[in-house]
């Protein structure tokens, strides 16, 4: 009778493999639930920042996007104060764009060369190497593009050799380890009997390559570009230190201009908390992270047709 | 097994004891004396520099300079959230701050001359001339009687003191054009020395070879010109603090302002001491006679 008892007991009470089984479920939830509550705090934060530009400085939405004129300090010609973002809004849209531009074919040209043309050299030189490209700081990039891209400008363009071409040779190096080393993964994914499947039917290694694995990996090249222009869009220090930090629309790519982030980082620290210059720049910076929220969609959606197919 | 368990929780126990008694007694004579300066990086060298020499002189005490900028000097001394707030400009000039609840310590005085390139073959400008460039009436240097260029703006940074001070009293009031900004008066000197028909405004500790620097209406950019306001482009460096300073922060600021520092760190550092003025200023930029030391 005792010993059906213990035997019950002992059954019933919970193996540490269960318990330790709790802990772990309790230690990753507590993990996961921690950044949730950072990643809401911060765009609440942001948000409630930015949204007051518009409740307590009363300046409408259609100026802070469409006015070319910013000059938070200052009352423009309405009276109402000359908050203009159209000129950062275009300055990094341009930019992102045209670095993107620029990078995706070496990217994609590289990506190929390392899966399909020369596997062995690829692993052995290449990937290294754009490795080494991801690790090495904006900082440093931004100090290359001053003393070398932006002398360089100006001796063939010249003005003072600060713009959104400087900016964009600068965002292109930096973008393409990222974009090429995506791009590799997309390649690396398409399975091996299209290729031979391809090959079979007699076609050459380029027509293999150019219409049945480019295509087969579009959706993933496609995401590579789009996470490269996000990287793009969002870099502030490489940018700021080359693209010369004048609010105008650009007119040309060699005269100065500005990105939402280079406005932030060299007006950040000369506002009050809580003033209307502070108020505007944190509008800048809801605008950032609402592009980068439409960044991951577009990545999500081109995620899903690929999927799909 | 429970033999392990034991003398682990001794160790434990033993550990948190040794700790207790030595948080008991640490040196508590030399510990908590630690204040906060931050704001202005222009006055930044000058404040670093000065604590460092009374934290050395004043054992057990700390002080803790950090930049920022102008405005986030005086928001941070106004919330409370710091003992000093360094800044370019009077507090009534910045938006946003409420000057009454802020004491003004002066510590030194600040003369900025234009700068331009080398190949732009102007040494003298009139006030007008300044304000007809900087506001974009005017775009070749020719215009002004220099070679044939065309005028790069270089400003520093909206909201930066050394700009707001060059505008209200090299423009005259007048606001310059929107052209490119720059967060440092370094990084403006190396650009305008690289850059053909480049011209833009830094302190005078700023000048050097690369560059040259203009006189206005025929007054030089000199020291001596700053003391009489002959050379108008001149701005005090403050100590914001919330109210009366009290214990070390009283003072470091004492310290600040006593001969020792005024007449070796601060000439040192490229600043004037506000001992040295002939004339004083208020926050609305008029300006009273005095006698001078």
């Amino acid at each position: 009778m005792k010993t059906t008892e213990q035997l019950e007991a002992k059954l019933k009470r919970r193996s540490k493999a269960a318990k330790l089984e709790i802990w772990g479920r309790l230690i990753s939830l507590t993990a996961l639930m921690l950044i949730v509550a950072v990643v809401v705090a911060i765009i609440g934060f942001v948000a409630s920042k930015g949204i007051a530009t518009f409740t307590s400085n009363h300046v409408s939405l259609w100026d802070f996007l469409s006015g070319k004129s910013w000059n938070p300090g200052v009352n423009g010609a309405n009276g109402k104060p000359e908050v203009g973002a159209l000129p950062m809004i275009v300055g990094s849209f341009l930019i992102t764009i045209l670095s993107a531009i620029v990078a995706t074919p070496f990217a994609i040209g590289t990506a190929v060369f390392m899966n399909e043309i020369s596997p062995n050299k690829g692993a052995k030189i290449l990937q290294p190497v754009t490795e080494l490209l991801v690790g090495i700081p904006s900082v440093v990039y931004g100090f290359i593009g001053l003393s070398v891209v932006v002398p360089t400008t100006r001796a063939i363009f010249g003005g003072s050799g600060f713009g959104i071409l400087s900016g964009t040779c600068v965002l292109f190096v930096m973008i393409l380890p990222t974009v090429t080393s995506m791009s590799a993964d997309a390649l690396r994914a398409v399975p091996r009997y299209y290729r031979e499947a391809s090959l079979a039917l007699g076609a050459t290694q380029w027509q293999t390559i150019y219409k049945v694995v480019l295509r087969a990996a579009t959706p993933g090249l496609m995401t590579a570009v789009v996470f490269g222009m996000a990287r793009a869009f969002g870099e502030a220090l490489a940018v700021q230190m080359v693209i010369g930090n004048a609010a105008l629309m650009p007119n040309s790519l060699v005269s100065p201009s500005a990105t939402l982030t280079s406005v932030l980082t060299t007006g950040i620290g000369n506002t009050v908390m809580g003033s209307l210059q502070n108020n505007a720049l944190w509008s800048l910076a809801l605008v950032l992270l609402f592009m980068s929220l439409v960044f991951n969609l577009i990545i999500r959606l081109i995620g899903r047709k690929g999927r799909l197919q | 097994m429970s033999k392990k368990r034991w003398v682990q929780g001794l160790v434990l126990v033993v550990l948190v004891a040794l700790g207790f008694y030595a948080y008991q007694t640490r040196q508590v004579s030399h510990a908590g004396e630690s204040i906060t300066a931050v704001g202005s990086t222009a006055l930044q060298p000058l404040v670093e520099a000065a604590g460092e020499q009374y934290t050395g002189e004043h054992l057990g005490t700390f002080i803790n300079v950090q930049g920022g900028g102008t405005g986030t000097g005086l928001s941070q001394i106004q919330e409370g959230a710091v003992q000093i707030g360094n800044s370019d400009l009077f507090a009534a000039e910045q938006k946003g701050i409420r000057a009454k609840e802020l004491v003004d310590h002066r510590v030194a005085v600040v003369g900025i001359t234009p700068i331009v390139n080398k190949k732009v073959g102007v040494k003298d400008l009139s006030t007008h001339q300044l304000i007809q460039v900087f506001t974009g009436q005017v775009t070749n240097w020719r215009q002004v009687g220099g070679a044939d260029l065309p005028i790069v703006l270089i400003n520093r940074a909206q909201g930066s003191g050394t700009r707001a001070t060059f505008e209200q009293f090299g423009l005259e009031k007048h606001r310059s054009k929107t052209s490119q900004e720059q967060d440092s008066s370094g990084m403006v000197r190396s650009i305008v020395a690289t850059t053909p028909g480049a011209i833009s405004y830094v302190a005078f500790s700023y000048v050097d070879k690369t560059v040259q620097d203009l006189s206005l209406n025929h007054v030089a950019p000199t020291e001596d010109n700053v003391t009489t306001n002959r050379w108008k482009v001149w701005s005090y460096e403050h100590l914001y603090t919330k109210g009366q300073p009290t214990g070390l922060t009283k003072a470091f600021i004492a310290y600040v302002q006593s001969p020792a520092v005024q007449n070796t760190l601060v000439r040192q550092l490229g600043y004037l001491s506000p001992n040295q003025m002939m004339v004083e200023r208020n926050a609305t930029g008029q300006i009273t006679q005095t006698e001078g030391n």
